[in-house]
């Protein structure tokens, strides 16, 4: 296989400049501030897709936790807001003053010690990143250093989401409950709430987005990369040879945590809420989905899947109700049996042959070009 | 927290929240024994696993309906049908589903875990289509009512203690048609070494698809069984799901001995818990001291001495 010296080889390029045009500039052009921050919504979770990229489809570690970094990105970033919004101003008519509501309404007089520190804006971010992080470096460690992997660590991945579920629904004094942390108005006195800031937060998203693609695109180049593959192939000769698998393993399942932690900080920036329900296993699962429809090998395909997948979502559950879980399992299963690279497989397999004969029609001697185009191969489980 | 109680209340607590552990552990011991067969023995992750067991309790409910329109007389055993017929019909569906979808898959057992949540996900909107989103509930045979007391503070249910019979009941039917039967001799050599199986005559397609129609049949006994102790949604399988899961890996994925075990000592700290702590604390407590326990011994508790 050739190893690039380019960044983006040229159809990954191509797969940039639209991905670019559509988020940059086609969409923010083309729909109103409603539509807009749904597709903001969605591509939250293209952060998660990326990260379910480099862990399960270049790692071959399928986590089915992802969930749970979501969460605690996500509820970082809404103890922050919820702080500044509970304002002893605006919370004149609480027994306390000064908390968040639900905290009043739950009997509890005083700020717990865990939220002090969720005052300062640097602390918060330092802690979407660091507390998912650390968090998958604990159960990485545990899990990967004891050579438990497959099967055994999706379930107990998935255990752990159940487990931050039933805790985040029960602690309601602490956590909002099942209802989560609503209300969330300003940042640093900026309100995020009309059409505007929604605009712009959609922009910053997108560039935030830009900047996981890119470091993504940097780990998958990079030797690191390679030991990836060649340890979701046979990881026993990648062991032989001297690395040390478990570390190569957990340092893509943290990547994979903090790019999630970061789609769910901007999800409760974007959608002015969180809740448990985007913790648990459900939507741990789905987010799987997202990847598997976009193709697992691929960064892109990740953002896309997340994209259509939303997008069907939305639209088939607003009109037919009845019908969206039997297209959702009908999708999880064709795309399991007919399409294991997802939608970048087809593109892959079917779309850029045509393309590449165009061009190599026209311009024959960029024919050798096509090589680079090799995708890394699909996994073999 | 133990200090308003006397020690004989402490004894009965114990023994009261023991015998609502044994009901849980008797829900948790079929619908793993089904999974243990799935998931231990082939390798599949069905995470369908707790629509099969609704399917079952479907059928059970159905069955009574029918019994209580057209045969009332029959009525105080129609339980016994209804548990045949939901092992068929649970079964039946498990061998279709291995048909059309597992069997492509055993190489990917990833993959098996993404293609059965579609299939729960489907099958819970079917139930829904046709059962409706509300819960059922199936009337009890009048024998089946009140209490047993044992002393003046401890008294058990008499359906508890049935399906508690029950679950002995298909344990033992499991254990000896897996280790004692020809059948079950077949499963376990397909599953140590397909290849072999195949090299000396056994047909190993015809052994999978009735080994997973076995599991989910098993599952459908399951979800019958549950209709004695609770109702039936089109989700409450998933309620279940992962905590069965954890009792297969927990025991150790291969062996039963190891998954009754640890189905007893998961809902024996739960229930008890569940007295002093509130529900929710409980489960927490207990999940989050399974998976500590499987971060120190990855293989469960017993794990079968098996070179790779």
């Amino acid at each position: 296989m050739v190893v690039n010296s380019r960044f983006f080889n040229r159809s990954e390029l191509i797969g940039f400049i639209v991905l670019a045009a559509v988020l940059f500039v086609i969409l923010p052009l083309s729909l109103d501030v409603f539509r807009l921050n749904l597709v903001a919504k969605y591509l939250t979770y293209a952060f998660v897709a990326i990260g379910l990229v480099l862990c399960w489809g270049y790692g071959g570690i399928l986590s089915l936790g992802q969930g749970v970094f979501f969460g605690l990105g996500g509820y970082c970033m809404a103890m922050f807001l919820k702080l500044e919004a509970s304002s002893v101003e605006n919370t004149k008519i609480q027994s306390t003053p000064g908390i968040p509501d639900f905290m009043d309404w739950n009997q509890i007089t005083s700020l717990p010690l865990f939220w002090q520190p969720f005052h300062s804006l640097s602390f918060t971010i330092l802690a979407i990143i660091l507390v998912p992080g650390l968090f998958a470096l604990i159960i990485g460690t545990a899990m990967f250093k004891r050579r438990v992997g497959g099967t055994y660590f999706a379930i107990i991945t998935q255990a752990v989401a159940a487990i931050l579920t039933i805790l985040i629904v029960g602690q309601q004094g602490y956590t909002g409950g099942i209802n989560g942390m609503t209300d969330l108005r300003t940042l640093k006195g900026w309100d995020i709430r009309p059409d505007h800031a929604k605009v712009i937060l959609y922009f910053v998203e997108v560039v935030l987005l830009f900047a996981c693609i890119g470091i993504a695109q940097f780990i998958r180049l990079t030797k690191l990369g390679r030991i990836l593959v060649a340890m979701r192939e046979q990881e026993d000769r990648v062991r032989f040879s001297g690395y040390s698998v478990a570390n190569f393993k957990i340092f893509a399942f943290c990547m994979a945590a903090i790019f999630a932690a970061i789609g769910g900080a901007m999800f409760a920036l974007n959608v002015g809420f969180m809740s448990p329900s985007f913790v648990g296993i459900v939507p741990s699962i789905e987010m799987v989905i997202y990847t598997a429809v976009g193709g697992r090998m691929s960064i892109f395909g990740a953002v896309w899947g997340s994209i259509l997948v939303n997008f069907a979502k939305t639209s088939l559950s607003e009109s037919f109700p009845q019908l969206w879980l039997f297209g959702l399992g009908a999708l999880f299963i064709a795309v399991v049996l007919a399409f294991p690279n997802g939608l970048s497989g087809i593109w892959a397999d079917y779309v850029q042959p045509r393309i590449d004969r165009l061009f190599a029609s026209r311009k024959p001697k960029s024919a050798a070009w096509t090589d680079d185009s090799v995708a890394d191969g699909a996994p073999a489980e | 927290m133990f200090g308003d109680y006397s020690l004989g209340d402490l004894g009965s607590i114990f023994v009261m929240q023991g015998f609502a552990g044994l009901i849980l552990f008797s829900v948790y011991v079929l619908m793993a024994l089904g999974l243990a067969i799935i998931f231990g023995q082939m390798g599949v992750i069905n995470m369908a696993h707790g629509e099969f067991m609704i399917l079952g309790a479907y059928v059970t409910w159905m069955t009574s309906n029918l019994f209580q329109t057209y045969l009332p007389n029959l009525f105080s055993g129609y339980f016994f049908l209804a548990m045949i017929l939901a092992f068929v019909a649970s079964g039946a569906l498990g061998m279709l589903v291995e048909w059309v979808l597992i069997r492509h898959l055993y190489k990917r057992p990833l993959d098996t875990l993404l293609a059965t949540w579609g299939l729960s996900l489907m099958l819970q909107q079917a139930y829904r289509s046709v059962f409706g989103a509300r819960e059922v509930g199936v009337e009890l045979p009048q024998w089946m009512l009140g209490s047993l007391h044992v002393t003046d503070s401890i008294e058990v249910p008499i359906n508890g203690v049935f399906v508690m019979c029950l679950t002995v009941l298909i344990t033992v039917c499991v254990a000896y048609v897996m280790y004692k039967s020809r059948w079950g001799r077949q499963v376990r050599a397909v599953v140590q070494n397909r290849i072999m199986a195949g090299a000396v005559g056994i047909n190993t397609e015809k052994v999978d698809r009735y080994t997973f129609g076995l599991g989910c049949g098993i599952a459908g006994v399951a979800g019958s069984a549950f209709t004695m102790i609770g109702s039936t949604g089109p989700t409450s399988g998933q309620l279940y799901i992962v905590d069965t899961f954890l009792v297969v890996v927990f025991g150790g994925a291969a062996s039963l001995l190891g998954t009754i075990a640890s189905a007893f000592s998961i809902s024996q700290t739960q229930s008890t818990l569940e007295f002093f702590l509130s529900g929710s604390m409980a489960k927490v407590l207990t999940l989050l001291a399974v998976v500590g326990i499987l971060m120190l011994r990855p293989q469960g508790l017993f794990a079968l001495k098996v070179r790779k």
